[in-house]
């Protein structure tokens, strides 16, 4: 009689052999046995997702259901900063968990479900954010992370054109909303969004059915793409990778991303790190997040230091990475705001030698969603 | 030119005279993945036997090139610096990183043959 092997605490999402068919290599990721890259490899997944369209598997995420009276609004408000209050029914925010300070303990899109609220948690995150939602929850509240459902992200142009002719009507979903919808005689639902920069939809869907969706998208010329090139697409649409653009230290302001606290909770705050952070949107923090261009090839990677052009030591790069689309090198990472005005010109210490560089706008690539 | 020879970390070198060329291997770039950014050394550097000599970078991550035999860079290839991703073509070609002058022939007796080499990888997939 032979045993399993059995490693601890490694997880693997319900299409984990559908990957290995695939040619995925896998890597280790938030405690899940996750692809990085199919046989294409990184760049030409990355292009097909920009010119065609792609899946990611990302279950490994925490599907995260809120339900309760209307205290629950209250109750979240505490420590997210949107107006959870005026959020219409199947309409999703970019918002983040604060601790006390204002740093952000991770970034989640909340949408308005019917019964209360469904938020999509980073999966390295997961745990550690319910234990803190929970402590601000009442017993009019009940929340449960839901394993038994898979997350599909579709990206590309031809995304809506491929998943209407399986699941029709999604071609009317608008940017950041999403709605229930039937397949394969089971309710799923899809909201339009993603991390890639492109139009595309996030489905979540039962482990029993997903595979029947891949197969159909696979059919239809849609690729799987790995955390490679999901990577490369959100450093290039100039968005945030918790742990590394963000994490509990660092507050929305500095993150750049005053954007997505909601203009009410502005003026009238109430929510975690609120004295802070009131106080550094009139004053503006001493650091933010910025994008960087390198001059020439070189790579910027996590950990780079910047300087000025007089060299005194000004910042660190939080991700860089050579952006398939844009054709260069990209990066992103905090600067001392009185060097943050676009075109600041910077040095990047690579290898001992510093490198030219500049600071950029973000997005490094634009495309316009569907609204 | 001689025969290649190959080190266990996966670059090449062959030999003309006592000139060496030096690349980097079919299954290294494999490894790597799309190759974006290559540095390679100025004619004139001394480099010793498996000391650091290039850099080479993949979307995933950095890697040193080290020197599978020491003496004097003739040329770095500039031609690999301006389409990094040409290597992911011809590692084994075309696409070599630098050329040495060297002084110790013997140096390339520690080194395996194709044969060695093919082995060894199977033996060591990552």
């Amino acid at each position: 009689m032979g045993y399993k092997r059995v490693i601890m605490g490694v997880q693997k999402t319900a299409l984990y052999d559908l990957h290995k068919s695939l040619g995925a290599k896998f890597v280790p990721f938030a405690g899940y046995e996750m692809p990085i890259q199919y046989r294409d490899g990184i760049v030409k997944e990355h292009i097909s997702t920009r010119t065609h369209a792609g899946f990611f598997d990302v279950s490994h995420m925490g599907q995260f259901f809120l339900e309760g009276d209307e205290t629950l609004e209250e109750a979240l408000e505490k420590i997210i900063p949107s107006d959870l209050k005026s959020l219409k029914l199947n309409h999703s925010k970019y918002s983040f968990l604060l601790n006390d300070n204002g740093g952000i303990i991770d970034d989640l899109i909340v949408t308005k479900t019917n019964k209360g609220f469904c938020i999509i948690l980073n999966a390295a995150c997961k745990e550690n954010d319910i234990k803190h939602i929970s402590k601000f929850l009442g017993k009019n509240h009940n929340y449960f992370l839901n394993n038994d459902l898979s997350l599909i992200a579709l990206q590309g142009p031809k995304s809506v054109e491929i998943l209407e002719k399986l699941i029709p009507g999604v071609s009317e979903l608008k940017f950041m909303t999403g709605n229930n919808f039937s397949y394969d005689s089971e309710s799923l639902y899809i909201t339009r969004s993603g991390y890639t920069g492109e139009d595309g939809f996030e489905i979540s869907i039962s482990n029993k059915k997903v595979k029947n969706l891949i197969d159909f998208l696979i059919k239809n010329g849609v690729k799987p793409i790995g955390l490679g090139a999901r990577d490369t697409l959100r450093l290039e649409a100039g968005l945030c990778l918790y742990g590394h653009d963000l994490n509990e230290k660092i507050n929305p302001v500095e993150a750049n991303l005053k954007w997505a606290i909601a203009k009410k909770r502005k003026e009238t705050g109430g929510f975690n790190g609120w004295s802070k952070i009131k106080n550094l949107l009139t004053k503006g923090s001493e650091k933010i997040r910025v994008g960087i261009k390198p001059e020439g090839k070189v790579i910027a990677r996590e950990n780079t230091k910047i300087y000025s052009s007089n060299g005194e030591e000004i910042g660190l790069v939080t991700s860089g990475t050579f952006g398939p689309s844009v054709n260069r090198p990209v990066a992103m990472g905090y600067i001392k705001s009185e060097f943050s005005e676009i075109g600041t010109p910077i040095q990047l210490e690579v290898r001992g030698k510093k490198y030219v560089g500049k600071v950029s706008e973000l997005p490094f690539y634009k495309k316009s969603y569907v609204k | 030119m001689s025969e290649k020879k190959f080190s266990k970390k996966h670059e090449w070198v062959s030999l003309e005279g006592d000139i060496a060329t030096v690349g980097i291997t079919k299954h290294a770039t494999e490894m790597l993945g799309d190759i974006v950014f290559v540095e390679v050394p100025d004619a004139g550097k001394p480099i010793e036997k498996e000391g650091q000599a290039a850099v080479v970078e993949s979307t995933k991550a950095a890697s040193d090139v080290y020197s599978p035999i020491s003496g004097e860079v003739t040329e770095g290839n500039k031609a690999i610096v301006d389409d990094p991703g040409s290597v992911n073509g011809d590692p084994e070609g075309v696409s070599w990183f630098f050329k040495l002058k060297i002084k110790d022939k013997g140096e390339l007796d520690s080194l395996m043959s194709k044969d060695e080499y093919d082995k060894f990888c199977k033996e060591n997939p990552n």
